[in-house]
């Protein structure tokens, strides 16, 4: 299945994961058991952290696509949500928790799992208004669906009448019957969510829809989880979930409707978003656990098309067998990072120097370091015409280290050799003055590696 | 007084008279080396944050120097082992006797000099020439490859500046018609030569602080390029008089210049004629020393390449330029 | 033609003019230097090597002692570095606080340079008025950190001390006071025909031979690259304030000297910004845990040092030390251009040359 791929590659990049799971969630209704574990995988990262707005936008491009589309959406929505990322409203999380919300009504046990963590995560405050929104969706779908989400509007009145306004109850119902007219059309497709959606946008226009959303959501996240607390929370965040929920609801709706154009829709989004401003915000404060997911592997992507790029051009001007390994290092303000094979290191040195497009004209750092099973000389390039950064790495034999000198392309790297010379034994071919520039010829061993032991004359 | 002794006959008499003066010139001289060494530290702090000495004799630290010149009589007396001894040892004499026999020619007031020569200028500036000797000996004879720059700095630029300092002169000495420095005071009886010859005094200033080797053209111990220079393996008295040797010819040479430019002895306006001479001379004097001081303070040092530049190219120029101007005028004013 | 002979002269490593244990083996051709060969390392204390074993707050107090005139950077550097790998958000009063005390270090540091360049040039004075102007920062940083050089000031996510009662006043009131002694500064010396003789032209590389050497902070910025850290890839709150990036386009020490000078004027700029957004409330220390345990990974970051680029490499396996630990120290890297920099100078040109690319052994041997 394209969907279990997919799936996968989601859970290298966490942005992509998110999406995923908003996509795989509708799928889930079709597909089997697989999608099931990824919304749960989801929820974990989610606690992680990560700006939720971004996630939030990610996840509505993902949920409109995702009704419309197949597997090939699955794809798309990974770019919207780096698009996404630039936006954040918070409107679109609460969306994206509301397609949460909806897969786990529909999913196995696993799903009712993962809800809880969301609960938990939720506590921490306005994450009841992206429930409430996915408590709407989900309704909708409970509609449609099998036994479980008739037990789950059962649950969900329950405890909506511990809070919610009973206004709201009101118009939730009003919602509730209007979707249920619309989507008593398209019920037979579970793709078609995305026409009950707009349909319900639509309403949820008037003031009224949205509380008829929150109070649902409301109902539904006290029994997804069975934690009261999320449904006080929920019932908090009712008002301002209302406000996003109006956004979002219009951004759905247009994405509906423009099922092929995501960006309009993502744009149309940002605009309701900011109208919602203040509500989104909360909602982002809230919501920020469950979007965690999708911001946080998001991040690379700044810095991932310079990899691809130093990948592309060296591949096509050296060939492909130079770079052992690439990636981004998070960890490193994401620095693109290349980890060349120690008898192309010198090759693909002087091609990140030379290169019109490349152009590393500055050494920043070289040092080497002993990884125990081997030397590893870790370069840092800086070019100042494209201001970027790349790591270039390589991994040498740690018993007879020696790799080519980076001297006689940039002069900066004189020293910094003979220093990895001295503290670490390193030896660097076609070095005009390799030295110990530190401890002097006289020293025995090399300090910074990890098996040496002082030299004492007198023991 | 000194006149009149130096036209006796020889004799044991004589000789101790002499001897006995020169003995309390010595004393004089090493008194005011004493204190100008203090007002350099003291004027220095003032110009730079500073306290100066304060602890040594009392408050103002009178007894700084002295105490000193006492620590480094005790200090241990080191010739390196590589140093050519005879030279070693003798190089500071060499430096230092010139500078005290230079101060026999210089009139402090219309009686107090020890002798009136006729040629009076060109006996100091020969003298004082000596010196140098004493410094490359110096250099030389320590074996150090500082030291030796250091000599060799002080020789080249002791040749380039005594041209300028001799020319910047001879404009004055037109003007007078005389070589004795008596004459040349007396002669700025109504006006100073500072206004006569002001070229050839900023010229003079600026040659004579080269000769002293004074920042800003202390090239030769250049303490921060050459550690200290030719007497960097110098310690204890024999590196003391090395520096009574620079503090002496800076006494010799704000005494000539005084006599020079600023009219010696003579009050800065005739009705001021009630007080004495000497007190007169000391104060222009040290308005000189102070100058000096205050450059030191001020100035960063000049380059070597570019001391022999200014010298030859700026600073003779301007000399000559100044020579030809004085004969010229002086012409004009004698046809008139 | 005389007959010269060439010599060999150690200039170093107790020397007035090599600020610390440099040595520099000259063959000389009377005064003119036809080979120079730097001596390093009198000063290795192996601090990558004793950080292996120790915790990450543990060698804050040894970063103090690499580059000791601006120990602030140093600590920032690592602490930047860990915050950056356990994606640490430090809280914004910390933050001020550690710009606050790195820009009074950056200003402390050029002063320094400024006194010593000009004693090296033979002029005493400048230095005792740079030094009193550096003595106002000191206490100051003093009252903050309760030490004068060797800081240990800064921790992983955040600061050590709050700003003490009044103090940022303080840091406020220095501002124009150190605006008009700057001027003096420039009355005294900038103008000087001496001055400028020494330095104008004396030392000159051009912005290629700037890169290729590796050249970072005023260095590089006197040939005209302008490239800052704080601007180019802001660290820390840096971009929430308005200044320059100096640069002059010569290369020469003169083009150093102004650089330095006119960064003392930016950073003075970035005071007065930082003390007027100065948050009145707030944490200033982050909820981090209490053993300090960078993730599994590497990191490397780089942030402006009076000196330069100061660079901090942390390879961890997720223990409280760190596998590998390393800088990037900005003195180090700068002086590899010196031996090119003096062939065919004279002595004393060393001495500008050498100033003028401000290098602090502690640093340098690391």
């Amino acid at each position: 299945m394209s969907g279990e791929k997919d799936l996968e590659q989601l859970k290298k990049e966490a942005a992509a994961k998110a999406k995923a799971a908003a996509l795989a969630k509708m799928k889930a209704k079709e597909l089997g058991e697989e999608k099931e574990e990824a919304p749960s995988e989801d929820l974990d990262i989610a606690k992680q952290k990560a700006a939720a707005a971004a996630k939030a936008k990610a996840a509505a491009l993902a949920k409109m696509k995702a009704k419309e589309q197949g597997e090939e959406k699955e794809e798309a929505p990974s770019e919207d949500l780096d698009i996404a990322k630039q936006k954040a409203a918070a409107a679109a999380k609460a969306k994206a928790a509301a397609l949460a919300k909806m897969k786990a009504k529909e999913q196995g046990e696993e799903k009712e799992e993962a809800p809880s963590e969301d609960l938990d995560i939720a506590k921490q405050k306005a994450a009841a208004a992206a429930k409430a929104k996915a408590a709407a969706l989900a309704k909708m779908k409970a509609k449609e669906q099998g036994e479980e989400k008739e037990e789950a509007p059962t649950e969900d009145l329950d405890i909506a009448k511990q809070k919610a306004a009973a206004a709201a109850k009101a118009k939730a119902a009003a919602a509730a019957k209007a979707k249920a007219a619309a989507q008593a059309n398209q019920s037979s497709e579970a793709g078609d969510d995305a026409k009950a959606k707009a349909a319900a946008a639509a309403k949820a226009k008037a003031a009224a829809a949205a509380k008829a959303k929150a109070a649902a959501l409301a109902k539904q996240s006290g029994e997804s989880g069975g934690d009261d607390e999320k449904a006080k929370a929920i019932a908090a965040a009712k008002a301002k979930a209302a406000a996003a929920a109006k956004a979002k609801a219009a951004a759905s709706a247009k994405a509906g409707g423009a099922a092929g154009d995501d960006e309009k829709a993502k744009a149309i989004a940002a605009a309701k978003a900011k109208a919602a401003a203040a509500a989104a915000a909360k909602a982002k404060a809230g919501g920020g656990t469950v979007k965690a997911e999708p911001a946080e592997e998001a991040k690379p992507s700044p810095n991932q098309p310079y990899l691809d790029k130093y990948i592309r051009v060296i591949e096509e001007h050296l060939g492909n067998d130079h770079i052992e390994d690439y990636y981004i290092n998070n960890l490193s303000k994401d620095v693109p990072t290349l980890v060349a094979k120690p008898e192309s290191y010198y090759k693909i040195a002087e091609f990140l120097k030379y290169n019109e497009q490349l152009g590393f004209d500055y050494l920043s750092e070289l040092h080497g370091t002993d990884f125990e099973t081997h030397m590893e000389v870790y370069v840092h390039l800086y070019s100042y015409k494209n201001s970027q950064s790349v790591a270039l790495k390589v991994k040498i034999d740690r018993d007879g280290p020696t790799i080519d000198s980076l001297q006689p392309l940039w002069e900066g790297a004189n020293w910094p050799e003979c220093e990895a010379y001295d503290l670490l034994g390193i030896k660097f071919n076609n070095h005009p003055n390799l030295h110990r520039i530190m401890l002097g010829e006289e020293w025995v061993g090399h300090p910074l590696r990890k098996d040496y032991e002082p030299y004492d004359v007198e023991v | 007084m000194v006149e009149d002794l130096l036209h006796s006959q020889p004799g044991i008499l004589n000789f101790g008279i002499f001897f006995l003066l020169a003995t309390v010139l010595l004393l004089v001289i090493l008194g005011f080396v004493t204190y100008a060494i203090l007002a350099e530290r003291k004027v220095m702090g003032f110009m730079q944050l500073r306290q100066g000495p304060n602890q040594v004799g009392g408050r103002w630290g009178l007894l700084q120097t002295v105490a000193d010149v006492l620590k480094l009589l005790l200090k241990e007396d080191t010739i390196p082992k590589l140093a050519d001894k005879p030279l070693f040892i003798i190089a500071p004499v060499i430096a230092f006797a010139p500078s005290f026999i230079v101060i026999a020619a210089i009139p402090f007031t219309d009686k107090l000099q020890f002798a009136d020569l006729n040629i009076g200028l060109l006996y100091y500036i020969a003298i004082s020439g000596l010196t140098t000797i004493g410094m490359v000996t110096g250099g030389w004879a320590s074996n150090n490859k500082y030291a030796l720059l250091g000599g060799m700095r002080a020789a080249a630029q002791m040749i380039s500046y005594e041209i300028p300092l001799v020319m910047s002169v001879l404009g004055v000495i037109l003007l007078t018609g005389s070589l004795n420095l008596n004459d040349i005071v007396a002669a700025q009886e109504n006006v100073w030569y500072i206004l006569l010859q002001p070229v050839a005094f900023i010229v003079f200033i600026i040659a004579s602080v080269a000769e002293l080797n004074r920042v800003p053209f202390d090239l030769p111990e250049s303490e921060n390029e050459l550690v200290a220079g030719f007497h960097v393996e110098y310690s204890g008295f024999r590196w003391a008089f090395f520096m009574l040797a620079e503090y002496v010819y800076m006494f010799a040479m704000a005494s000539l210049t005084t006599v020079l430019f600023l009219g010696g002895w003579l009050p800065l306006f005739s009705f001021l004629d009630f007080i004495p001479g000497a007190v007169w001379f000391a104060l222009k004097f040290m308005f000189v020393v102070f100058l000096l001081i205050w450059f030191r303070s001020t100035f960063p040092r000049i380059r070597a390449d570019k001391l022999m530049e200014f010298a030859w190219k700026i600073l003779l120029p301007i000399a000559l330029a100044n020579i030809f101007l004085t004969a010229i005028i002086k012409e004009i004013f004698k046809l008139l | 033609m005389l007959r010269t002979e060439e010599m060999l002269l150690n200039v170093g490593p107790q020397h007035p003019s090599t600020h610390g244990v440099f040595r520099l083996v000259l063959k000389i051709d009377g005064e003119t230097i036809v080979e120079a060969k730097p001596v390093i390392g009198y000063l290795h204390r192996g601090t990558e090597k004793l950080a292996e074993d120790l915790q990450y707050t543990q060698i804050i107090p040894y970063t103090d002692r690499m580059d000791y005139v601006s120990a602030m950077t140093n600590n920032y550097v690592i602490c930047h570095a860990v915050e950056t790998m356990m994606d640490i958000k430090v809280p914004e009063r910390a933050e001020y606080l550690r710009v606050i005390a790195m820009e009074l270090g950056r200003v402390a540091s050029h002063l320094v340079w400024f006194g010593t360049y000009l004693l090296d040039l033979g002029a005493t004075s400048p230095l005792l008025y740079a030094f009193r102007e550096r003595e106002m920062i000191i206490n100051m940083l003093n009252e903050l950190s309760g030490a004068r050089l060797t800081f240990n000031y800064m921790r992983v996510g955040g600061v050590k001390w709050d700003a003490p009662e009044g103090w940022i006043d303080k840091v406020r009131e220095f501002v124009p006071y150190m605006h008009e002694q700057l001027k003096g500064y420039h009355m005294l010396v900038t103008g000087n025909e001496i001055f400028m003789n020494r330095v104008k032209g004396i030392g000159t590389y051009t912005k290629e031979d700037a890169l290729n050497y590796s050249l970072s902070g005023a260095n590089l910025r006197c040939t005209g690259v302008k490239w800052d850290l704080r601007k180019n890839e802001p660290y820390s709150i840096y971009d929430r304030f308005d200044f320059d990036v100096v640069t002059r386009e010569t290369g020469d020490a003169w083009a150093r000297y102004h650089v330095r000078l006119d960064e003392i004027e930016e950073s003075l700029k970035i005071l007065e910004q930082a003390c007027e957004q100065f948050p009145a409330e707030g944490e200033i220390l982050a909820k981090v845990p209490k053993i300090i345990k960078a993730p599994k990974g590497e990191a490397f970051v780089r942030i402006e040092s009076p000196r330069g680029e100061i660079g901090c490499y942390i390879a961890s396996d997720g223990k409280k030390e760190p596998y590998r630990l390393k800088f990037r120290r900005p003195s180090f890297y700068n002086l590899q251009i010196l031996p090119k920099l003096l062939e065919g100078e004279t002595i004393a040109n060393l001495i500008s040359i050498l100033g003028a690319v401000d290098i602090i052994l502690g640093e340098v041997d690391g």
